[in-house]
């Protein structure tokens, strides 16, 4: 059964082949046993999951369940949950419990979802490889030396181990879609405001969107249909209806129009995964999609926007770890600006300085034309650009990572380059667009992404692009083997 | 563009980072070259474009000014480092 799709698992238990006890105990177990070589949690909450899934299968006796009524989940370490550690993969809130849960994590209790714990991430979602925890880098269940992408990286493992079917994450510049593509599975970013922030730790807010990563796009449907609302407590929530985006998934995608920016398949691609996306691409024309070339021109000029805006945001955001109200605070401190100084250097990890420092320096006197001004300037470039775009076709598509997972360490040391691999999903954070990253083969027994980019609001058209590819492929239903005698 | 260790310096005060020598001298590299990166923006001509804020170009939405939470002061600073007769602590500021 943990192998399955979240969406078997919903109809077995629907059936009472299995309950979710049974279920939650099963991945209780997997994960006992597996854990040690991936690394996917910071938090396990075994006998919170085991009192949900008894409490889930109380109420399907009494008929009143929900697709998702005893699903077992993993969340980011970035969505606070009442009384469990919510750390946010740094040593700053290593030692913080939160008060209240994210609306994200209501909406699921609400529905009697099953929280297995809370998975790995890169220190404040900032990074590309989940190398930044300190909690330790989580490993890429298809070759343990490689990295899971990031930052959603430990609920990407998690699913491809098999550690749950279906997990949160959050994608500020690509960390849904990324560690998605990298781990083999599926996830998408929706349109920002889309997914309610509140409870869900900021560090870019005008970029910051959750979302739900998965094996297939019908599993994803049942998650986001849960996950998106309008929210009163998070003032960027936009308050429009939510689509069943389940019922939707068996439209037909005949004369649907898909884009190829040429932009996406330039210099900086890796050929072999090119080729994949070219092949996922013509499945999807032999389908009845139309496939036209577009250009999306200021496409290079995404990352260097966002290492601006993002940093400016963060620098901000982040000014709230003081040591005063909750989070790590420095010993014996001297005065307040000591206490300041020294809880900072010590809760945060270098990535995070890094990112504060140059949003610090952006936004100074002097710099803030020339720097944050001038970014936002390009930002809505970018948008027309999209918009432009999303004139001629309905759904964009491509690569979702130039390159394949690297092994753990290779980029550590060189930030540009780090950055640089997330060419392909900036730009849609800077928009506001829904992106998704499907799995479209393999290369050298690495999973590659497709991504697919919609207009605002048109999750449905891109879960049901998805889901029909799905139907045509099985990508998504490979599985990595993790032996429990360990070692690579 | 490049950072000096100083320019580093007076930025990590700014920020409110304490750093050592040895993280100046590294930070200075590291930010030199992503401000090499971001300085590609100033070759683009943006005369007259209205910066962007929020991608959907939404404003913030305001609510009525009244009462809505509940008092939840306990609980809030059952996280914080130093509490005493419900206000926070910190070293001295004034003598």
């Amino acid at each position: 059964m943990l192998n399955k799709t979240l969406t078997e698992q919903s109809q077995a238990l629907a059936k009472g082949e299995v309950s979710s006890l049974e279920l939650t105990q099963a991945y209780i177990q997997r994960i006992n046993q597996l854990e040690p070589q991936v690394n996917a949690f910071i938090s396990q909450t075994p006998e919170q999951a085991l009192a949900q899934a008894k409490a889930a299968d109380e109420r399907r006796a009494k008929g009143d369940a929900h697709a998702l009524t005893g699903i077992p989940l993993a969340h980011k370490d970035i969505f606070c949950t009442q009384g469990v550690r919510t750390s946010c993969g740094s040593k700053m809130l290593d030692n913080f419990i939160a008060p209240y849960n994210a609306t994200v994590i209501e909406r699921f209790n609400a529905v009697g979802a099953v929280s297995l714990g809370k998975t790995n991430l890169d220190e404040f979602a900032m990074g590309s490889s989940t190398e930044s925890s300190f909690y330790g880098p989580t490993r890429n269940p298809w070759q343990l030396d490689r990295v899971p992408g990031g930052s959603s990286g430990g609920a990407a493992a998690a699913i491809a181990a098999n550690f749950a079917a279906g997990a949160t994450g959050t994608d500020t510049g690509g960390s849904i879609r990324q560690p998605a593509a990298f781990c083999g599975i599926s996830g998408i970013k929706p349109t920002y405001g889309r997914v309610s922030r509140w409870g869900m730790i900021a560090y870019g807010s005008s970029l910051d969107q959750g979302g739900p990563m998965a094996k297939s796009c019908s599993d994803l449907a049942l998650m986001l249909e849960v996950m998106a609302s309008f929210d009163a407590k998070d003032s960027t929530s936009v308050d429009q209806p939510v689509p069943a985006y389940s019922q939707g998934l068996t439209q037909s995608i005949k004369g649907l129009r898909i884009g190829l920016p040429k932009e996406y398949f330039g210099e900086g691609l890796d050929p072999r995964i090119a080729d994949q996306v070219q092949a996922a691409v013509k499945t999807l024309e032999t389908q009845g999609a139309i496939i036209k070339e577009i250009s999306l021109p200021l496409t290079h000029l995404a990352i260097p926007a966002y290492y601006i805006i993002a940093p400016a945001e963060a620098s901000t955001n982040l000014s709230r770890y003081d040591g005063v109200k909750f989070g790590h605070r420095c010993d014996n401190p001297k005065d307040l600006q000591d206490l300041y100084l020294r809880t900072r250097q010590q809760g945060f990890g270098t990535e995070v300085k890094r990112r504060i420092l140059i949003g610090t320096y952006a936004l100074s006197a002097g710099y803030y034309d020339a720097y944050y001004r001038k970014a936002q300037q390009l930002r809505r470039m970018i948008k027309n650009d999209f918009a432009a775009a999303l004139q001629e076709v309905d759904v964009i598509a491509g690569p979702a990572t130039p390159n394949l997972p690297w092994t753990l360490g290779a980029k550590s040391q060189d930030p540009v380059a780090m950055y640089l691999e997330d060419l392909y999903t900036i730009a849609v954070n800077l928009a506001g667009l829904p992106g998704m990253s499907v799995p479209c083969g393999f290369v050298d027994g690495l999973p590659v992404g497709l991504q697919l980019i919609g207009n605002y609001f048109q999750e449905q058209q891109l879960l049901t692009l998805g889901h029909q590819y799905q139907l045509q492929s099985d990508w998504h239903l490979q599985q990595p083997e993790l032996s429990t005698s360990g070692g690579n | 563009m490049s950072l000096a260790p100083e320019q580093v310096k007076h930025i990590a005060m700014l920020a409110r980072i304490g750093a050592d020598e040895q993280e100046l001298q590294a930070y200075s590299q590291s930010l030199s070259s992503i401000l090499d990166l971001v300085d590609q923006l100033q070759a683009v001509d943006t005369n007259g474009i209205e910066p962007l804020a929020n991608p959907l170009d939404a404003t913030q939405r305001l609510r009525a000014d009244q009462v809505s939470e509940p008092n939840q002061r306990e609980q809030l600073q059952s996280v914080a480092p130093a509490t005493a007769k419900g206000l926070f602590l910190v070293p001295k500021v004034i003598e």
